[in-house]
Order: C-alpha cells, then sequence, then structure tokens
C-alpha cells in the first residue's frame, strides 16, 4: 500500500523554481494496476521517481506499507528500493559489459544473498522470461525487446511487491511494445503493483486506473478494467 | 555485498575498459618498478662497498701516525709529516694487549723494479709474515714472507701476478732474483690474483720485508700498523688498548689515529642506505604522478558510468556499496600494476647484473614491499574523493538521458 499526502516537488531551473508535483495525493493499494498519462514535462516522471523513493519530495508526507518513509536517510532508502521497488526503464539501463544473466543477478548481489540461491532464482527468472538461450548475451547482442525482458527479469530479482515502469515500451516497436507490456500485466496477475508511467494512450489504457497529470497535478483518476488489460482479478494481496 | 561479488564486479569493470586499465597499470607499473630498480641499483652499491670492506680482512683495527684536529680529515693524508713517527717498536708493543690477535706494520712507497732490461714502477710494500693472515691473502706459488724477525733484513720478496707476468713473461718467476733500487731480491712467491680491494690492487704490488722496506725508503716510520682483534667483541677493547699502549709509548700524547673497519663500514653502510632511501623517494613521487592518474582517469569513469551509478542506487545499491565498488577496483588496478612494476623492476636488475657481474644488484626487501603498498595505498587514497562523488550522484539526476 502506498500513500502520497500533500507531495510537492519543485525544481531550480536557472533561477526559476519549477514545481513539479504540486500537492498530490495518491494512494495505491498492493496488485493494484496503474498508468500515469500526460505530456511531457507533467511531472508523471517525478512522481514515479517519488513513489519509486529515487527522489524525495519537498513537502508532504510518503507512507509505504504503514511506514512513513519520508524521512529516511538515503541508505535506509537504498534499502527499502531493494526490497520492495523494481524499476524498468525506457532505455532498459542494462550494464553493458555484463552478460544478461549478470544484470538481472545484480540487485540479488546488492543484496548479498548467496551465491547458491541467487543461481536458483537466477534460473527460474531466466526460464519465466524466456531468455534461457540468452543467458551469457550482453545487452548489445540483444534485441530491444530482449533487453526489456531482461531489465523485466532484473526488477523482479528480489521479488519486489511495486514494479514502476518508466516508459517501458518507448524505445521498443509497437509489436515488441505489447509483448513487453504483457510481461508487465502478468506480473500484475501474479499480485504485484504495477506503475506504468507513458504518453501513448494505447499503452496507458490498458490499466485498470488511469491518471492523467498537467502541470504537476492530477487532473483525472479514471478506473475500470482497461480496454486490451488482462481481466481484472479482483484478489487482495496480503503486503510483503 | 559480499567481498566476492565486489571483487567480481570490479574485475568485470577493470576486464571492460581494457585501454582504461592498461593506462592506470603502465602508471604504476613504471612508480614501482622505478622504485624497485633504483632501490636494486643503491643497495647494489652499498654490498658492493660492503664486501669491499669485508674483504680488507675481519675484525680490523688500523693505526695511522698523526692525530685529527678536526672530525672525518685522514690526518695521515693532511698533514703529511707527524710529530711523531709511529715505529716498528710501538708496533710491536701493540701485540701486549689481550684482545689483539695479530698485527702487521706497513711501509707503503712506489720504487722502479727491474729484471734484466726491463723496469716497471710498483708500490713496494713494507710487512711482515702476518700480513697474509690479516687481509687474508692467498699465495698461488711459492710461500709468503718467512715468520722471521721483523728487524731482519731478508732479501725476499713476494710478487703480484701481473707484475710476475710483466717482468718474467712466460719465464717462471719463482726463484729468480729482481732489483728494487739498487737491492736485490730473490722472488719467493706469487699472489693469486685477487683484484681490487678499495683502490689497492694485490695484483700490482711487490711485497718485502719490513726492514728491507725501511731501508729501501730510508724511514723508520710506518704508514700503518694493521691491527686484527681476536673476536668481533674485542674490537672496541683492542682500539681502547692500541690508544693507550701508544699513548704511553708516546708520552702521554694521542698522536695516533685508530680507526676501526666495522666504524668505516657502518659509515659507508649509512651512507649508501641514506642514498638509496633518497633516490627511492624520488622514484616514490612516480607513484604519486600515477595516483594523480588514477584519480583523473576514475573522475572521468564517475562521469562516463553515471547511468550506471544511478542504476545501481535505484536497484538498492547504498552509497557505501558504491564507494566501495570504486575503491576495489582501484585496489585491483594497483595490485595489477604493482605485480607489474615488480616484474619490470626484477628484469631491470637482472640486465643490470648482467651488464656488471661485480656488483651484487638486488632491491631491497622494504622496497620490495613497501613500493606495492605505497602503489595501493595511493591508488585508494586517490580515489576516495572519485568514489565519494559517486556515491553522492543523485540517481534520478544519474539515469536522466542528459
Amino acid at each position: 500500500m502506498i500513500r502520497l499526502t500533500g507531495i510537492e516537488r519543485t525544481f531550480a531551473v536557472g533561477d526559476e523554481m519549477v514545481r513539479a508535483l504540486r500537492s498530490v495525493t495518491l494512494e495505491i493499494p498492493q496488485g493494484e494496476y496503474l498508468s500515469i498519462m500526460g505530456p511531457s514535462g507533467s511531472g508523471k516522471s517525478t512522481l514515479l521517481n517519488v513513489v519509486g523513493l529515487l527522489d524525495r519530495p519537498n513537502m508532504g508526507t510518503y507512507e509505504l506499507d504503514g511506514h512513513d518513509v519520508t524521512g529516511l536517510s538515503d541508505d535506509e532508502l537504498a534499502r527499502v528500493r531493494r526490497e520492495k521497488m523494481g524499476f524498468v526503464f525506457q532505455f532498459f539501463h542494462l550494464v553493458p559489459r555484463l552478460s544478461a544473466e549478470q544484470n538481472i543477478e545484480l540487485p540479488m548481489v546488492l543484496a548479498g544473498i548467496d551465491p547458491a540461491q541467487r543461481r536458483q532464482r537466477l534460473d527460474r527468472l531466466l526460464a519465466d522470461y524466456g531468455l534461457e538461450d540468452r543467458a551469457r548475451h550482453r545487452p548489445e547482442q540483444l534485441s530491444g525487446g530482449q533487453c526489456q525482458r531482461v531489465a523485466i527479469a532484473r526488477a523482479m530479482s528480489m521479488s519486489p511487491p511495486v514494479i514502476l515502469a518508466d516508459e517501458p515500451t518507448g524505445n521498443l516497436d509497437r509489436h515488441t511494445g505489447k509483448e513487453v507490456m504483457a510481461v508487465l500485466e502478468r506480473l500484475h496477475h501474479d499480485g504485484g503493483t504495477v506503475v506504468v508511467v507513458t504518453h501513448d494512450p494505447d499503452i496507458g489504457s490498458r490499466a485498470h486506473r488511469r491518471l492523467r497529470m498537467i502541470d504537476g497535478a492530477i487532473i483525472s483518476d479514471e478506473r475500470g478494467t482497461g480496454a486490451n488489460a488482462w481481466p481484472q482479478h479482483d484478489r487482495s494481496m496480503t503486503e510483503t | 555485498m559480499r567481498i566476492a561479488d565486489l571483487l567480481d564486479f570490479a574485475w568485470q569493470v577493470v576486464r571492460g575498459y581494457r585501454a582504461r586499465t592498461l593506462l592506470i597499470l603502465l602508471a604504476m607499473g613504471i612508480g614501482v618498478a622505478a622504485v624497485v630498480a633504483v632501490t636494486s641499483l643503491g643497495e647494489g652499491a652499498r654490498l658492493y662497498v660492503v664486501n669491499q670492506f669485508g674483504s680488507l680482512g675481519t675484525n680490523l683495527v688500523i693505526v695511522l701516525p698523526g692525530r685529527s684536529e678536526t672530525a672525518g680529515a685522514m690526518p695521515g693524508v693532511l698533514i703529511g709529516k707527524t710529530p711523531r713517527d709511529l715505529t716498528l717498536d710501538d708496533a710491536l708493543a701493540l701485540k701486549r694487549s689481550h684482545a689483539v690477535r695479530r698485527i702487521a706494520p706497513l711501509i707503503i712507497g712506489a720504487a722502479d723494479v727491474h729484471v734484466g732490461a726491463r723496469v716497471r714502477e710498483t708500490p713496494v710494500l713494507g710487512s711482515t709474515a702476518e700480513l697474509r693472515d690479516i687481509r687474508g691473502m692467498d699465495v698461488a706459488l711459492g710461500r709468503f714472507l718467512p715468520e722471521a724477525d721483523p728487524r731482519q733484513m731478508l732479501p725476499v720478496c713476494v710478487i703480484g701476478a701481473r707484475v710476475a707476468t710483466e717482468l718474467f713473461g712466460s719465464k717462471p718467476a719463482l726463484g729468480e732474483w729482481l732489483r728494487i733500487g739498487d737491492r736485490r731480491f730473490r722472488v719467493i712467491g706469487i699472489m693469486a690474483r685477487q683484484g681490487e680491494s678499495l683502490g689497492f690492487n694485490t695484483d700490482e704490488i711487490v711485497i718485502v720485508p719490513l726492514a728491507a722496506a725501511q731501508a729501501l725508503f730510508n724511514t723508520e716510520a710506518l704508514f700503518r700498523v694493521l691491527v686484527e682483534a681476536k673476536s668481533r667483541e674485542q674490537i672496541l677493547y683492542a682500539k681502547a688498548d692500541v690508544e693507550e699502549i701508544i699513548r704511553l709509548r708516546h708520552e702521554g700524547e694521542r698522536d695516533v689515529t685508530v680507526i676501526t673497519q666495522d666504524a668505516v663500514l657502518a659509515t659507508f653502510d649509512r651512507i649508501l642506505r641514506a642514498l638509496t632511501l633518497a633516490v627511492a623517494g624520488i622514484a616514490a613521487i612516480s607513484l604519486a604522478v600515477a595516483g594523480i592518474l588514477i584519480m583523473n582517469v576514475m573522475l572521468i569513469a564517475v562521469t562516463q558510468r553515471r547511468r550506471e551509478i544511478g542504476l545501481l542506487k535505484a536497484l538498492g545499491a547504498t552509497g557505501a556499496q558504491i564507494r566501495m565498488a570504486f575503491l576495489t577496483e582501484a585496489v585491483l588496478l594497483s595490485i595489477g600494476g604493482a605485480s607489474v612494476g615488480l616484474a619490470v623492476g626484477q628484469a631491470i636488475r637482472y640486465a643490470a647484473v648482467q651488464l656488471y657481474p661485480a656488483i651484487p644488484f638486488q632491491a631491497p626487501w622494504w622496497a620490495l614491499v613497501a613500493a606495492p603498498t605505497t602503489a595501493v595505498i595511493t591508488a585508494v587514497l586517490f580515489t576516495l574523493a572519485p568514489a565519494r562523488r559517486a556515491a553522492r550522484l543523485d540517481p534520478v539526476l544519474a539515469l536522466s538521458r542528459r
């Protein structure tokens, strides 16, 4: 359960102060499939970063699973991110010198999980995302869709309850984009909270809950089964 | 993060950026190699000098006529003539000390040595039979000076190997006669080749009994008295005894200088050690330069790998983990560079040994420890700032496309 109350985020751009988020209040229950849409500069990525604990709000409070995480130190935030957040980026952000497998393994390495257990999880992830025969390839030898699957597998390697995707299809062709969305939707189907930032209405409309932002404020919050999405599974997940 | 994983991660980076790795290995390698090579040369010179002194004889105490008024100067050299000569009787009196095993009075001069029509000017050394044991001289053919009363003027001589070949050619020299000044001497022994020791070449001298030398050079005054103490521990007692005996014989005046080989050796040892340290210090500057290079390269790496750092943070890496990743990388690089440097340094040493076999080039152990240690410490110190900068990167900014 994510609860944002009165979140403000301002950036100094030159002499001007830009309000990227204006008193955003938002509640995301566990297991929700949510899309955030809006024109560029509307603050949707900033909102995602705040939700993902990468960015700190200037004002307001953030409660994650009943704990106030607004005042945590950088290192504490890093640990929370490691356990609870999985990030998927537009540009994949794979480490170019590492193989697909090593990229997927990174969060587990950072968490200090022992190699035997890592291997086990890794094999499962490779199988889940159809990457078995690409395990030892480096990112430059993978297609865009494969790269994004690696990135999703990496985001899932610590089995976080929340997946945050920032324009996950922005760098992919339509067909591959649909595939990647299907993978993300499967995570939602398995009980994960999935938040997708996009400016592609086709992608955004698949979500069950759709936020629209303009100038740092949420202007609409629609619910209802998305057009092409998986049917709503009404199971309330226990929080991890 | 486990240490093995940390090492593995750093190893991937080191392998991933080949050109950068080679550059740092080169810089570190040059620094370490310079320290190792330079200290090898210094230590080689030191050992060379120590060995040279060692070949003079062991437990040696040297008595020089005259006394230095200011520290450091060799009185005999500077003053030339001293008020009271050091005589044979003085020398013989030294045998009374319990700390003294044997003594050898010395007179040195240069004279023309004739064999038939051949003439050669050589240093002529007047001494006694004991000189051989004190200086550790070897006789190749025949015998050394006979054990006899040092006042007795026996017409015999022992000649250096080179003198023998130059004066007698291929003919056997043993038993032949030669003429020094207006006196004739029979050759009773030929020295083994020993080469130079402290600028004094035993291959090129003629040794005659002390009394003969006194007559040849028309002097009673001794050039030196070599005294051998009974043991290393006795050297100081021997020195004290020698000073006291001569003082009593010279009406209470301390007009001789007594030096111990140990003291001279220790002085040279100190000087050369200091010299080695100094040049090692200069060579170590190249290590500092390598450190600055590492800092630059690491700062560039932080900029280049900004997105990777942002990603690691997003994946849950703490600041400490990012710092450790960079520091581990620096340690790996510096250990690699140090290994390269040690290898190159040893190769230079090997080459030097091939060129100058006489000098025992050898890197001192402290340099072999200090050079790599300094390399690693420098690398870590100079990586601290870049690593800190990386750890402080704002993940959102780092991940953004700009």
